[in-house]
């Protein structure tokens, strides 16, 4: 298998009026093509700015070090110009919040017809022709006359429906999708999820869908990596990480989730303690004052990501004793 | 139930008059809440589910008396409290508090939270001394899983899952009967949403509490409620206990909406049978003739347009508003 997107040693930081933060500490990991991976993890975890950081979209004050390769060329250090022919016809990025990603000024057509303008060098007639036709797949009724509508005239699910047809329009190898069903419903959460099953199907994109929802996860991706602390906790198959969980982290976090398979109305499962801040890192492993399996070690030495082979990885000391 | 309900809601309505287009335009009416019936004992768990736009937060509020009901009655202690007036309303608040959505947002940034939590106090209990009332506020603290010598400190100094604890804190400090519970838990992480709904549980059991949870989370509803109230476009579509709704849900939506919540298990996710509704809710301005959920329900017939199905008990405490006995079932 090719690898899409290999990620190496990838270091991102931001310095703030309040001192340098640490958002992603040395990630590494691999995307083949045709491949959904889902990135796990809480609020501040790192799991977004990761992918801030490989599509060139970090803040100002952000700064990142490392590898991400593309098809073999580095997108961190590529020539802007490079990297905008790149974005947006090879690999594309949908967002939580449709409507601050969508231009309010622009009706659809436009905003659609200039991508494939753009990167394709398509007629204006024939990319308006195009953009119909991924509307109509991604199951916008009558797409002939809604390509004209403005993006408040589109409900939250549909919005959402205007930026992945608008993410393919070039059929990426790569989709980038960070939270897009969170704040939808989840009848249509569930139309969505569907709609990206299909994709993956017929299109052989690689995607990577970043959230905080191990439901959605488990229905759609074929590997997992959860975050904590701006590193990796642990990667692995959808099966490894559900039913052979290997970190404290997913472990607990499994099991703290209420589940409509599971027993009602018991006592939840939950992780003591708040997550680490990003400002103050603790020397050890980020986990460890929220962890039952703590000792001095992993107080003061920060745990190595270890490779148990098949692209399973786990970073603690303990895992022995937690297999 | 053989105990009186502490609160009895009977065709509870809360419409609102949107303007009308240009000058002259007619205003249109937008029933956010349209007909509600529902019971509450004392010590128990209503959730309320629905998406959003169905009216769960109104009727929240309009039971509390935060939005001016238009028609029907709010019974709280045998003694109906819909319409009164603040003044009147005043005692009664006591014993009915609310918690929100957005824990940082629902905190006075230039208060301590020590002056948070002690602001009902301070309101409706004169005679307490301040002596008493900081004691009674750290009791509190402690009680919410707060460090009492965090009293002084300001919310932005708190995390969203702590922000939540001071809310609960307060709305818990004047001992109420009933708390409205507004997605408490829907802007928090996993790991701190299980210790708000155990500390929510733990309060409970510890003061006698009843509770209406307002949440679109499935999971985490049905985790906390004894019985459950399913909502769209303002009208109850089916209520009953926890187990047989979840077990068996009659109405079609109900279905929809327990078959859409993703379940954290691969093999369980991807063989599941689901029921995919399509399309969004229909406007709340102008809702469908007859029954409101039939231009999304995969089992509409005719009669369904033309008139509108009565909320009827299909076993005792279930009840359920569909023409057919859970069709396709």
């Amino acid at each position: 298998m090719t690898a899409v997107l290999d990620v190496r040693n990838l270091e991102t930081r931001f310095s703030t009026p309040d001192g340098m933060v640490s958002a992603v500490n040395s990630i590494s990991f691999t995307l083949n093509a045709g491949e959904t991976l889902g990135v796990v993890g809480e609020s501040g975890s790192g799991k977004t700015q990761v992918f801030m950081s490989v599509m060139g979209l970090l803040a100002r004050n952000g700064h990142c070090t490392g590898e991400a390769l593309f098809q073999g060329d580095n997108l961190l250090t590529m020539p802007k110009k490079k990297l905008n022919t790149i974005r947006g016809s090879r690999m594309a990025m949908i967002f939580q919040d449709p409507m601050t990603s969508l231009n309010p000024y622009l009706s659809v057509a436009r905003q659609m017809t200039e991508v494939l303008i753009e990167h394709k060098g398509m007629s204006a007639h024939d990319a308006r022709r195009h953009a119909i036709t991924m509307l109509d797949r991604v199951g916008i009724p009558e797409a002939a006359r809604r390509i004209d509508m403005y993006p408040h005239e589109f409900s939250g699910g549909m919005r959402q429906r205007v930026m992945i047809a608008m993410s393919l329009l070039c059929s990426p190898e790569l989709l980038i999708a960070d939270e897009p069903t969170t704040a939808l419903d989840v009848t249509v959460q569930a139309q969505i999820l569907d709609l990206l099953n299909d994709l993956k199907r017929d299109f052989n994109t690689a995607i990577v869908m970043i959230t905080h929802d191990l439901g959605v996860v488990a229905g759609l991706c074929d590997r997992v990596m959860v975050m904590y602390g701006g590193r990796v906790a642990e990667t692995g198959s959808v099966q490894d990480i559900f039913y052979a969980p290997r970190h404290p982290y997913t472990k607990g976090l499994l099991q703290s989730m209420p589940r409509l398979d599971g027993t009602a109305g018991s006592s939840l499962y939950a992780i003591p303690g708040q997550p680490p801040n990003l400002q103050n890192l603790p020397k050890g492993c980020a986990f460890h004052d929220r962890c039952s399996l703590r000792t001095d070690r992993c107080r003061d030495v920060p745990p190595a990501l270890l490779d148990y082979g098949n692209g399973r990885m786990a970073a603690c000391h303990h895992e022995e004793a937690t297999r | 139930m053989s105990a009186d309900p502490i609160l009895k809601v009977r065709d509870l309505r809360v419409h609102f008059e949107i303007p009308g287009k240009g000058l002259f335009g007619k205003p249109a009416l937008l029933k956010a809440v349209d007909g509600v019936d529902f019971d509450l004992q004392a010590g128990e768990t209503l959730g309320i589910v629905g998406e959003s736009g169905c009216g769960k937060s109104t009727l929240g509020r309009a039971v509390l008396q935060l939005i001016e009901p238009t028609a029907g009655q709010v019974v709280w202690l045998g003694r109906d409290i819909a319409g009164l007036r603040s003044t009147a309303m005043r005692p009664l608040r006591k014993s009915l508090q609310i918690i929100f959505q957005d824990p940082l947002a629902s905190l006075n940034p230039r208060m301590t939270i020590g002056e948070i939590i002690a602001e009902p106090l301070v309101t409706h209990r004169r005679d307490l001394s301040k002596a008493e009332i900081r004691q009674r506020v750290q009791d509190m603290m402690a009680n919410v899983g707060l460090l009492p010598q965090m009293i002084n400190r300001y919310p932005h100094e708190f995390s969203g899952g702590q922000c939540q604890r001071i809310g609960i804190a307060r709305a818990m400090i004047l001992e109420p009967k009933l708390i409205v519970c507004d997605e408490p838990v829907s802007a928090l992480d996993v790991s701190i949403q299980a210790q708000i709904v155990n500390l929510l549980q733990d309060l409970q059991r510890k003061f006698g509490l009843s509770l209406l949870f307002i949440s679109h989370d499935l999971s985490v509803v049905r985790h906390i409620s004894h019985r459950i109230m399913v909502l769209y476009l303002g009208k109850v579509m089916e209520i009953a206990d926890r187990d047989s709704i979840y077990a068996r849900p009659h109405h079609p939506y109900t279905r929809a909406l327990i078959s859409a919540v993703p379940i954290p298990d691969p093999e369980k996710e991807r063989a599941k049978e689901r029921l995919i509704i399509s399309g969004d809710l229909p406007s709340p301005i102008n809702p469908p003739s007859g029954c409101v959920f039939r231009t999304r329900c995969p089992f509409a017939q005719e009669r369904c347009g033309q008139e509108e199905p009565k909320r009827r008990q299909l076993a005792p405490g279930h009840e359920l508003a569909c023409h057919f006995d859970g069709p396709g079932l």
